[in-house]
């Protein structure tokens, strides 16, 4: 089948789904290509799900502005949505006199970019705020506003969103090749052709190969990993707010973090790979963090391990993003969005959408917009087995009502993973020791038609 | 609110064999069960066994979870009825119907076991499917008809890991090897042997495994053998026994009683189903 749109979109993680759902709201007709089995299954898959104030995003960055409109608009449109908040706040914590020393120095960039309730919190303030951090804690940098999000409530409301406003999202399509000619784009997928007056690249790890299509790249992706582990909920009592290291040049070093589900996790690592694809662990990695946990919070001890993953951002030899409109090639580039694409994407898309504006032709006269909110995954908000049903998954108390939903609907989960990212089933302390084959059967049942 | 004198938390041989005894002692106990089905681990385990302490038979885990649900009959037994937690004496519990709270004069768990995965034992390498426990295998095996893999490599050498085989054998799995970290297999010696010999299943000791390779399904795992690391082709990983005890709830719960192994070391169902025994006459003694 081909078909023919105003926009295409290549990339289904946060960032792409976020600027469909700005183009579709804009009433254009988009659609987006996804290589992966679902959407969310590469660079968007494994990260610390927070969401940041730009308080240490380089100044006059356009990763700062997109951090601050997306941080923005994602407090305007969560109720409508359905999407969590975990008001947690961040502390930078100095762990030596050395790192003491930097505190000023964040605080003073904190408020040229913008965040001014930034300040210092004193040893005595830090130890009542967090009890159980180690008694090397000197002092540290509160950001109040930095808080909790879960890493896909808000990309799957974006695509729900798109798709309500008459988007298409094709998975399982891979963007093979390209061609520009009579001022329109064919694009050659492993789902067919696609044709579309405009494209944008938000292909994350595979961003550069994508931008050959257009052009020579003028960057260059090596996916930096980041490995985490995520501890049993008894733990997420023992920390408040989300614990950050003094950062280094090169990355903002390992977070130690509550999530929306009511664990406590410590990651991310930063290791430049070649592999664009699997994040894989190492155990060596995992040892060295767990053990940096317990360092810093030695209650700990005893405390179990839930899971482990890993990420891959699209790291760029560039500092900044990588955001531009070809206008003669009718093509945006959107790259090397690297860890603070989920904060960020909602902005990046509105900037996209200007940058649409202005050089290919204002967007049309929005319609009215649908909201379509998505099933809390939340721990600190009521959640489906509170009224009622059969838990399948007991460690995360996920309902056969949630998996089955899930699994039907406009863009039912495409493999297993997209299931366990919709609903958090298996992700517990048993990592599916009761419930996996249940949840497989019950995928393989509504997926393919067979028990 | 809902009072009960005994609120058992667990239907599996430790939990239903402390209600039974209970009964029989005149004392009202109510079970609650968070799956939709009574009987415990047993009802995945589908090689013989069971039963011989209990009923003086040997059984499949199967028909013995039917027999203990079939003993069950009198019982207020309640499945699909999930523990959130405990305070003091009030359960706070879920069901089909929503949230509820039940005192309990009593409160005895017997909320079982179960094996450590692969994420808690920090093992590396990418996140295809194919990697379970052994206790997810039995679900996959036994309650659903489906076979995950062809060729599965076991990690572990306890009985447990013994009874993967069992199970794979069942559905036409064949096992690519069993690997043991330590110089010799957890489980009694002749086990290695059988597991060779009977199965065809090469029991390799002193073979760790480092990661666990594959995109969508296993492909492969690195292994490390008598110091050298090497690949080894499977489509599957099972990761078997370290067993911990399923006490999420038992956190700050100094007058809950345990029962069965949530309690301690791995046993088996017949000695679970003994202690149920016991904690119930322990219980009703207190009661008297």
């Amino acid at each position: 089948m081909h078909r023919s749109f105003d926009i295409a979109v290549i990339g289904g993680g946060v960032v792409g789904l976020a600027i469909l759902r700005r183009f579709a709201m804009a009433g254009l007709s988009a659609v987006l290509l996804e290589r992966g089995a679902d959407i969310l299954s590469g660079a968007s898959k494994g990260n610390s799900a927070l969401l940041h104030t730009g308080f240490d995003a380089p100044t006059g960055s356009t990763e700062l502005t997109c951090m601050q409109a997306g941080y923005a608009e994602y407090i305007d449109i969560r109720d409508k949505l359905n999407l969590p908040l975990v008001e947690s706040s961040a502390l930078v914590v100095a762990w030596s006199d050395e790192e003491r020393a930097k505190l000023d120095g964040i605080v003073a960039k904190a408020h040229a970019n913008g965040v001014t309730d930034v300040r210092h919190v004193e040893r005595n303030d830090l130890r009542r705020r967090e009890p159980h951090l180690a008694q090397g804690a000197r002092a540290a940098v509160l950001v109040p506003r930095e808080h909790i999000i879960d890493a896909w409530s808000a990309p799957l409301a974006y695509a729900h969103q798109a798709l309500a406003h008459g988007a298409v999202i094709l998975r399982n399509a891979e963007v093979t090749g390209g061609d520009f000619a009579n001022g329109a784009w064919t694009l050659a997928s492993t789902a067919g052709p696609v044709t579309a007056r405009v494209v944008v690249n938000a292909a994350g790890n595979f961003g550069d190969l994508v931008e050959a299509i257009a052009r020579p790249s003028p960057f260059t992706i090596t996916p930096r990993r980041g490995q985490f582990v995520v501890f049993d909920k008894e733990a997420s009592r023992l920390v408040d707010a989300i614990i950050l290291p003094v950062p280094t040049e090169r990355t903002k070093g390992v977070v130690l973090f509550r999530t929306a589900f009511g664990n406590l996790a410590i990651g991310p690592t930063a290791e430049d790979v070649t592999e664009r694809e699997v994040a894989a662990t190492d155990t060596a990695t995992l040892e060295r963090l767990k053990a940096r946990a317990l360092e810093m919070v030695p209650s700990l001890a005893g405390i179990g391990v839930n899971a482990i993953y890993a990420g891959l951002r699209p790291a760029t030899e560039r500092k900044d993003y990588v955001i531009e409109a070809l206008a003669d090639r009718h093509w945006i580039t959107v790259g090397g969005i690297r860890s603070t694409g989920l904060t960020a994407c909602l902005g990046i898309a509105q900037h996209v959408a200007g940058l649409y504006a202005s050089q290919f032709g204002a967007l049309p006269q929005a319609p009215a917009p649908v909201w379509t909110p998505v099933p809390n995954l939340a721990e600190e908000r009521p959640r489906p087995y509170m009224q009622g049903g059969e838990i399948v998954c007991h460690c995360e108390r996920v309902t056969r009502g949630e998996i089955v939903a899930a699994l039907e609907g406009p863009l039912p989960a495409g493999d297993l993973g997209g299931l366990k990212r919709r609903t958090r089933a298996m992700m517990g302390r048993c990592q599916g020791f009761n419930c996996s084959a249940h949840v497989d059967a019950l995928f393989r049942e509504k997926r393919h038609g067979a028990a | 609110m809902e009072r009960r004198d005994v609120v058992i938390i667990g239907g599996g041989p430790a939990g239903l064999s402390a209600a039974l005894r209970l009964g029989e002692l005149g004392v009202a106990a109510t079970v609650l069960e968070r799956e939709q089905e009574a009987g415990g681990i047993p009802r995945h385990c589908g090689h013989l066994g069971f039963g011989w302490q209990s009923h003086r038979r040997i059984w499949s885990g199967p028909r013995f979870a039917a027999q203990l649900r079939d003993d069950s009959k009198g019982l207020d037994l309640r499945t699909g009825h999930t523990v959130l937690g405990i305070d003091g004496d009030v359960l706070r519990v879920q069901s089909e119907h929503g949230i509820s709270e039940i005192a309990a004069g009593r409160i005895i768990l017997a909320t079982g076991t179960r094996e450590t995965p692969r994420s808690a034992r920090l093992v590396g390498g990418a996140r295809p499917r194919g990697v379970m426990t052994t206790g997810a295998l039995q679900a996959n095996v036994y309650l659903q008809h489906f076979k995950p893999f062809e060729r599965p490599i076991i990690v572990g050498s306890e009985w447990v890991s013994f009874s993967a085989i069992l199970t794979c054998r069942h559905i036409g799995i064949q096992p690519v090897a069993m690997i043991e970290a330590k110089d010799r297999i957890s489980a009694p010696r002749p086990g290695d042997l059988i597991a060779r010999l009977a199965y065809g299943v090469p029991v390799w000791t002193r073979t760790k495994l480092i990661a666990i390779e594959g995109r969508s399904q296993v492909q492969a795992v690195e292994i490390e053998r008598n110091g050298a690391r090497q690949h080894m082709a499977c489509d599957g990983v099972i990761f078997t026994g370290e067993f911990v005890p399923e006490a999420a709830l038992l956190v700050n719960q100094p007058k809950v009683i345990l029962a069965g192994n949530v309690h301690g070391a791995l046993k088996t169902s017949g000695a679970c189903w003994r202690e149920g025994r016991a904690t119930a006459e322990q219980v009703a003694r207190e009661l008297a």
